[in-house]
């Protein structure tokens, strides 16, 4: 069944062709989901079909008709019991994977955090570990655990890129946290997946894992090509409109924690240490409400 | 002043708009002329007003609903042509994002709100006071308010199309994108007002069923003997008493928010759009129980009937449909698994929606086993329960996929969602309110729909569904967005989507059958002169088609919960069939009033001034509506009574004497 539901798909099915830890660990309880409820539908399905072929009103049927049978106490436990069963298979692995998605995928890698803000309508990736900035794409090396701490100056978006994991919202004045991570190097197709207002359809970027090498050689690029993110750069950044790529070798100090804070962050003490984080506190967790 | 008026016509009429609207106008225009002018060639006006407009009659109040349902689920599905054929190809230039925007908001708000909402309340008042052996609601008067403030509602909601602007930020209308800030026109006021004004109807309706059913059963009508209709009713009726409020909070402070200024749901000054985001789905997830539950009501009695048995396991029915009702209010985070909400409360959430599974798939298992040794005949309400089940178990299987928090994060906002729920508000509300629509037709009106006619419609529609829906799992596992309006060609997203599209079109011209076999029948339909076409098992089908505007000439004693099919059993149907004289006595009746017409209209008024802040217009229609309150606070005389003989009379023309 999960090999049918793998081998018949084509590389197109992103969800299906995870390339990290957070992506293969959603893959797998998919595939587990979709196995024990198969175990129920399929056999009521074919009761189904048989039931309706059997005991049709034509003239020579000779099956049974009972019709004053009603009550059977052994056939309704019979069929409490078997969902019950099956949710609670299901519920126990549901928990083991939503309590491990929240820790970074990898332990003893050192991560990285990248700061994420969803606009009108494209996507700022600010690394506060190497001073530059990029607008949607955004470099990662492979291997390594990131956290994307995301938060919105527009409308509440959603931080989508299937085949390294699960979305997140984000949200002005909030800052959320994300853990992904990339084991093989490539582009890797993210869009916004909460509807922003017209330019949404448009408001896609790209995740593109490298090596390490060339990772650094990246930033090094970056930071002596590229020009600065400035505030009146972020202020036009921030009005409505689409646009391509774009690098910046510097950003504002601050400017994202400033950000959430303005949007309303400073009436939210605990989501403030989220936007720190990757500056003082890498510990810091991955849920803030 | 041309040029005021070009800058009216623009900003309210969006002539610059194009020639959609041009026609869309032309069109509405064209309708009205033709309605206003076939009521006074045939000079229908007082009919229309006294008989319809007026009515507190249940069987009438439910006939409206119909009839303003099928109207609602046209327009939502003409927006589902328009959604669809834009995304039949990649880049396509068809509509243009604020359309495709404006078009999907309402196209999902319609179909929930105006047409599955008043479709079951099409059904609770055809049905349920005919299964108690009742004369009509517990409250009338209120039940005639009910069905104009959806009517209104509705109204108000449509006209947005042409004056003002459409919604334009989804049927969840989530801020802060729905917040000034980021959207200034009328249309989101639209949404708003037209919702509020209809939800009030609503909980009326919920709190006006629960106490027909609690206080006005027939004698002898235990709780255990009442239909499993009834009982479904029970269940959402108290799920909208309980749910609606939470709308109503949602909408009223959002509205706040963008009328007063206020900051509930933005984040400045210490609001918060999770807050919105919470309420709005603490009464969305249980709406969708709402809408469902009496479609399992209706399927009970249809499995039963053209099975020709006795419904299997009645007590785990029962119990199951008051399971779901109360656990329907421990899921409602499964909306927004990834707005950050720790792993312990989405674990809590994935797990309480999964139960939900539990009872609805005892349901199906009674449903399998009450025609297990059954004789199952194929027409057109069986037809389209069959078609239920294993369309229904397929979205609640995905249904169970999304429960599962993590998956979810992969599933959220995409065409894999779409599906699902597609998948299930069809095959549950939409097939079980057309199966209760066929089944129950005959009762209303005294004539059965065309089965051929019935048949085709139920091919095309099933079939288009398949085709229409199947390809868009397939879509979320490919990365697809909801609420695109378009999308790149490389994506590999451009065949299925084709392919939906055509499943959609086949979908709609299902819909079209159903309106010929409605037409059609309306002259040629074989009529019911038995009153008991299907050889039912319920009290209703004790009665005459069409019932009598006074229902039960006398009030039939209940020993049994398929108390019609028993007394066939054992010979007695002529007990409530044939009547001594003697047995006839006057009627007690409420009166009719233009009243609740009024209140409606004087609620689109002051709604109407709201939207666009015109505060005169808006004070006028709620003076109307205090009005039309304290007259009826001073209304002593609102019943009368039918004397005996005039029953006696009535009764002896239907050959029940
Ligand atoms: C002929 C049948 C139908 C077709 C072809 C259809 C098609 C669509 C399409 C194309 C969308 C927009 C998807 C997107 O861009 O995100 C949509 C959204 C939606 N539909 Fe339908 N639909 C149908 C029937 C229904 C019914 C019967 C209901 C409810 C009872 C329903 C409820 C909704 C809702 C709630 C949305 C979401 C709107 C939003 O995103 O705010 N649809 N449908
Ligand atoms: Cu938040
Ligand atoms: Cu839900």
């Amino acid at each position: 069944m999960a090999a049918a539901l793998l081998s018949g798909c084509g590389p197109q099915y992103l969800v299906l062709h995870p390339v990290g830890p957070a992506g293969r660990q959603e893959l797998n309880l998919i595939i587990i989901s979709v196995i024990l409820i198969a175990i129920v539908i399929v056999p009521t399905i074919a009761i189904f079909f048989f039931v309706i072929f059997r005991y049709r009103n034509t003239p020579g049927n000779k099956a049974k008709y009972t019709p004053e049978w009603s009550e059977s106490k052994t056939l309704e436990i019979v069929w409490w019991s078997i969902p019950i069963i099956i949710v609670g298979f299901l519920s126990a692995f549901t928990a083991k994977t939503t309590f491990a998605l929240t820790r970074p995928p990898e332990q003893n890698v050192t991560p990285i955090t990248i700061h994420v803000t969803s606009l009108d309508w494209k996507w700022l990736f600010q690394y506060p570990g190497q001073g530059v900035a990029t607008v949607n794409y955004c470099e990662i090396p492979t291997g390594v655990p990131i956290q994307f701490v995301l938060t919105s100056d527009a409308p509440m978006n959603s931080f989508w890129v299937p085949q390294l994991g699960g979305q997140e919202y984000t949200m002005p004045g909030m800052a959320m946290g994300l853990w992904l991570q990339a084991d093989k190097s490539g582009t890797y197709y993210g869009h916004g997946a909460n509807f922003t207002g017209s330019g949404f359809a448009h408001d896609n970027f790209n995740v593109i894992a490298t090596s390490d090498a060339q990772f650094n050689q990246w930033v090094k690029d970056t930071k002596s090509t590229a020009p600065a993110l400035t505030l009146t750069g972020y202020n036009h950044l921030k009005q409505p409109s689409t646009m391509g790529t774009a690098s910046y070798s510097s950003f504002p100090p601050g400017l994202f924690h400033n950000v959430v804070w303005a949007d309303g962050g400073q009436y939210m003490p605990k989501t403030m240490q989220g936007a720190n984080a990757g500056m003082n506190d890498t510990n810091s967790t991955s849920s803030n409400h | 002043m041309p040029e005021a008026l070009k800058h009216f016509t623009d900003t309210y009429l969006m002539w610059n708009e194009g020639y959609l609207i041009w026609i869309s106008d032309i069109l509405i225009a064209l309708t009205s002329i033709g309605i206003v002018a076939t009521l006074t060639y045939f000079k229908k006006w007082k009919w229309l007003w006294k008989e319809w407009l007026t009515t507190v009659d249940h069987k009438k109040i439910g006939i409206m609903y119909m009839i303003a349902a099928l109207l609602m689920m046209f327009r939502g599905g003409a927006d589902a042509m328009l959604l669809r054929t834009q995304l039949a190809s990649p880049n396509s230039k068809f509509l243009t994002p604020d359309h495709y925007d404006q078009i999907f908001t309402t196209h999902g708000t319609i179909m929930i709100l105006f047409m599955a909402m008043p479709l079951i309340f099409a059904m609770f008042n055809i049905a349920v006071p005919l299964q108690i052996g009742a004369r009509d609601v517990a409250f009338p008067y209120l039940n005639a308010v009910s069905f104009w403030l959806f009517f209104f509602g509705a109204m108000l909601f449509n006209i947005s199309f042409v004056f003002g602007g459409s919604p334009d930020a989804g049927w969840v209308s989530y801020p802060p994108l729905t917040e000034l800030g980021f959207d200034k026109g009328p249309g989101e006021n639209f949404y708003l007002l037209s919702l509020q004004i209809s939800g009030i109807g609503s909980i009326a309706t919920g709190i006006n069923f629960l106490a027909t059913i609690l206080k006005m059963r027939a004698p002898g009508m235990k709780l255990m003997k009442m239909p499993l209709f009834t009982w479904s009713v029970v269940a959402a009726s108290i799920v909208i008493i309980f749910a609606f409020p939470a709308l109503t909070i949602a909408l009223a402070l959002l509205m706040l928010d963008r009328i007063v200024g206020t900051h509930f749901f933005t984040m400045l000054h210490g609001g918060d759009p999770m807050m919105y985001v919470n309420l709005f789905w603490i009464w969305g997830h249980p709406e969708v129980y709402i809408v469902v539950l009496p479609a399992f009501g209706i399927f009970s009695e249809v499995v039963a009937t053209f099975a020709r048995k006795r419904i299997f396991g009645y007590n785990s029915m029962v119990a199951s449909l008051l399971l779901i009702s109360v656990i329907s209010y421990f899921v409602w985070a499964h909306h927004f698994f990834t707005m950050g909400a720790g792993a312990d409360v989405n674990t809590f959430f994935a797990v309480a929606s999964m139960m939900v599974a539990i009872p609805t798939g005892v349901k199906v298992f009674n449903w399998l086993f009450t025609m297990y040794r059954g004789r199952i005949s194929f027409e057109l309400p069986m037809l389209w329960t069959l078609a239920f089940v294993p369309n229904f178990i397929i979205g609640g299987a995905t249904g169970v996929m999304l429960a599962v928090a993590p998956a979810d994060y992969q599933y959220h906002n995409s065409y894999f969602l779409i599906a699902h729920f597609h998948q299930v508000l069809i095959a549950g509300p939409v097939f079980g309110l057309l199966a209760g629509m066929y089944y129950w037709w005959p009762k209303m009106f005294g004539f059965k729909l065309d089965e051929r006619i019935g048949r085709i419609a139920f091919w095309l529609f099933n079939i288009g569904f398949y085709v229409c829906f199947m390809p868009q799992y397939a879509l979320g596992f490919k990365g697809m967005q909801r609420r695109m309006y378009t999308y790149p060609a490389g994506m590999g997203w451009h065949t299925l989507n084709l392919i939906s599209t055509i499943g959609a079109y086949v979908m709609g011209l299902g819909f079209l059958f159903i309106v010929v076999q409605i037409v059609y029948s309306m002259k040629h339909g074989e009529r019911d002169v038995t009153g008991d076409p299907w050889n039912g098992r319920t009290l209703e089908w004790s009665l005459p088609s069409p019932v009598p505007h006074y229902n039960f000439a006398v009030i039939p004693q209940v020993t049994d919960r398929d108390m019609w099919w028993l007394m066939k059993q054992e010979g007695r149907a002529d007990e409530l069939r044939k009547f001594d004289a003697a047995a006839i006595h006057d009627i007690h009746m409420p009166k009719n009033s233009g009243r609740p017409f009024l209140m409606g209209l004087a609620f689109f008024v002051a709604g109407f001034g709201f939207v666009f802040n015109w505060y005169v217009l808006a004070v006028i229609g709620l003076v109307g509506v205090a009005l039309t309150m304290i007259l009826r606070a001073f209304e002593w005389d609102d019943e009368y009574h039918i004397p005996a003989e005039e029953v006696l009379e009535a009764e002896a023309a239907l050959g029940r004497v």
